[in-house]
């Protein structure tokens, strides 16, 4: 089965959510180049155009729409490569799946564009956008469980088909993701369906704004997981195909997302240690609880540079570091993604900064946490979805990666990690003198503290312009990929666990097992202070239009 | 399940260095008592003029408190009350925010005072000022249009 191609029709599918998603690059890119220059304070939006609109327009179509048609896209191609050809009920599913989130991400674009829901993706009650923006969202979300349902389906099919064994690497990796996916996006759509809709359409007059806001982070932190754990499949299966080399360890690795689905929903206080109306006692477990889920992540960096450095010696390279030199640098399928893992080293270790109880008081909404989900969703899982790209699309379309599109993709990382290196870091560096995130450029009324931030802020223009340079060349190397490389076989790189390694434990796939832990260790981290804050509720917020 | 021997030294040596890193936070939280503003306390959003102490915002002196002055903040789309205050070095301030409207940020640059302000709480921060000249006092969480116009100064005088 592993050496079959993606039937055709899943290919469609898959392809389907990745137009969406380049489609979003280029809008979001857009977006986000406007953004640093009018941040600058050498340029203004013309025709009137609010800056928060484009921010709102960046955070959506990124953080949103991209990853999660890109993810759904990839994890339906990879159950289907790994487990068989989708059944065409599944089919069917996964197509309706995707026109819900089409659906969906047009509503709440055309309610963005009208200049309706100014209220950037995280939807912060009590300003309140237009119920249309809302349950365009919704849409998106439902239709991204009818493509988890897909692949939940692929799977159950495939255990009964195959009894007593384990189930593909990739299947499983796709259904841990889509498993935490649904666990956690139950938070977001309460919130949605019971305060927000009702309480935009008039029905209710005031919400609860702290429940909503930890329902809200019940989901806004796993969000990251599920952007980060299809990168990691990437990392754990393709990347040693690609390299020529073996997987470390099958179990390990399953080990590592079994972890992840544990401990990336309990922890959503971390967003929320500078508010009122939580105890810090129940902060502080929850910090306890987001220190764990760095142990999966310490596994993963463990396990790649393994199998770097047993691929770079089995090529004779000798030393401490001759191993290096000897992994396929010119090869963009490997190169970009490996930018990717090294701007995880930065990102992981400013992420436990950012979750430790007090220092979070220094960062906190400063333009420091911009600067560091840049280099892990923007730059770890982004690059990393490209490089999936590279040979995803082709094997997709039937065509082939020339030496020419290798070569730019290899630029286009490049000028990646040199823009964000600049972008980045001059954001890490503003946070820690207080320069405020989401904020249009402004001199604070001539005060002295912000006239030191400006410099920063032209760097981060600078560095943004490179990476819409990138952005441009990543949009060409798509649409290459897509419609005019030359026809051919481009291989879907699953690669094998090393002979020797023994089987991966049944006990992983116990989903009763697994799901129940996760559900107790939610209840366990919210039942009491949720509790809390519906009983000493303060009297509601109404809506507000600040916009 | 195997685990290579490099690997459980790698990982023994993440975790424990993740126990110190809880450790010196907790030791942080609960002996010295170094908490996020973490304040319990509601008010009613739409009464918040006429609720003590939010019915006379500035700095004012109390008596017989772990500190020595209270330094009441109201913030509403797009400014703060008082818009500039004089504080004495070397004073010991508990700061007092809340919020008539949306939620907004309370961020004094350059310190460590940086809290949520949300409507129907109240935001606290117990400080020390201990270093004289000007310091911003900024929103820092997207509240609307003039978000980025909305600013306050707090100077530290001799």
């Amino acid at each position: 089965m592993l050496s079959q191609k993606v039937d055709r029709r899943d290919g469609k599918l898959a392809m389907a959510h990745f137009y969406v998603a380049f489609i979003a690059l280029a809008i979001g890119g857009l977006a986000g180049l406007l953004q640093v220059l009018v941040r600058s304070g050498k340029f203004e939006l013309p025709a009137g155009i609010g800056y928060y609109q484009v921010l709102t327009v960046h955070g959506v179509v990124l953080g949103l729409v991209l990853t999660t048609f890109f993810i759904m896209g990839f994890q339906l191609a990879a159950t289907s490569k790994t487990s068989g050809t989708l059944t065409s009920k599944q089919r069917t599913i996964g197509w309706i799946g995707f026109w819900t989130m089409t659906i969906g991400t047009a509503l709440a674009a055309t309610m963005i564009l009208l200049n309706e829901a100014t209220v950037l993706y995280t939807f912060y009650a009590p300003l309140q956008a237009h119920a249309l923006y809302y349950i365009g969202l919704t849409l998106v979300i439902v239709g991204s469980w009818l493509d988890g349902a897909a692949i939940i389906m692929k799977y159950t099919e495939w255990r009964k088909a195959n009894p007593g064994q384990p189930s593909p690497l990739m299947t499983f990796m796709s259904l841990v993701n889509t498993l935490m996916w649904m666990v956690a996006t139950i938070g977001v759509a309460s919130t949605v369906l019971i305060q927000l809709l009702p309480w935009s359409l008039g029905l209710v007059e005031t919400v609860n704004v702290g429940v909503s806001r930890t329902l809200f982070w019940y989901f806004g932190h796993p969000l990251v997981y599920f952007w980060l754990l299809p990168a990691y499949m990437a990392w754990y299966v393709v990347i040693p195909k690609v390299i020529g080399a073996k997987v470390f360890s099958d179990s390990l690795a399953r080990m590592s997302f079994i972890l992840f689905l544990l401990f990336s929903i309990p922890v959503g206080f971390h967003h929320q240690l500078l508010e009122p109306g939580i105890d810090p006692a129940w902060k502080f477990l929850q910090v306890i609880l987001t220190f764990l889920v760095v142990i999966p992540s310490l596994m993963t960096a463990f396990s790649l540079f393994a199998t770097f450095e047993s691929f770079g010696r089995s090529k004779g390279g000798s030393g401490l570091f001759g191993w290096f030199k000897k992994l396929p640098w010119g090869d963009a399928r490997f190169t970009v993604p490996f930018i990717g893992m090294v701007a995880f080293i930065p990102a992981g270790a400013g992420g436990i900064v950012n979750a430790s109880h007090q220092m979070n008081q220094v960062v906190h909404n400063t333009i420091w946490v911009t600067g560091h989900f840049h280099l892990t969703v923007a730059t770890a899982v982004v690059l990393t979805f490209f490089g999936v790209s590279f040979w995803l699309v082709p094997h997709l379309t039937g065509r082939k990666l020339t030496k020419k599109i290798n070569k730019l993709g290899l630029i286009q990382g490049s000028l990646w990690a040199i823009g964000m290196t600049f972008m980045s870091g001059a954001m890490h560096a503003a946070g820690l003198l207080g320069a405020p995130r989401r904020s249009a450029y402004s001199e604070y009324g001539g005060a002295a503290q912000a006239i030191e931030w400006i410099p920063y802020q032209i760097a981060q223009a600078v560095g943004g312009s490179i990476l819409f340079i990138a952005i441009i060349l990543m949009l060409y190397i798509f649409i290459n990929l897509a419609f005019f490389a030359p026809k051919g076989e481009e291989e879907f790189p699953v690669g094998e666990v090393a002979h020797e390694a023994e089987k991966a434990p049944m006990v992983f796939e116990n989903w009763k097992l697994w799901l129940g832990i996760t559900v107790l260790l939610v209840l366990f981290a919210y039942t009491v202070p949720f509790i809390d804050m519906i009983q000493n509720a303060p009297p509601g917020a109404k809506g507000f239009k600040l916009w | 399940m195997h685990m290579h021997k490099f690997e459980k030294v790698w990982l023994i040596f993440g975790v424990a260095a993740l126990l110190v890193f809880l450790t010196v936070l907790g030791v942080s939280a609960f002996y010295l008592g170094n908490q996020p503003p973490s304040c319990l306390a509601t008010i009613d959003p739409e009464k918040v003029d006429t609720t003590a102490p939010f019915n006379e915002p500035g700095l004012k002196k109390v008596e017989g408190k772990d500190w020595d002055y209270e330094l009441v903040f109201v913030a509403q789309a797009f400014a703060y009350t008082p818009g500039e205050v004089e504080v004495p070095l070397g004073a010991k301030v508990k700061v007092i925010a809340t919020t008539k409207d949306v939620i907004h940020g309370f961020e004094v640059a350059g310190t460590n005072i940086n809290m949520m302000v949300e409507p129907g709480y109240i935001s606290e921060h117990v400080t020390v000022f201990d270093k004289p000249g000007e310091y911003l006092i900024l929103c820092n969480e997207y509240c609307g249009t003039g978000h980025h116009m909305m600013t306050s100064k707090i100077k530290v005088v001799e």
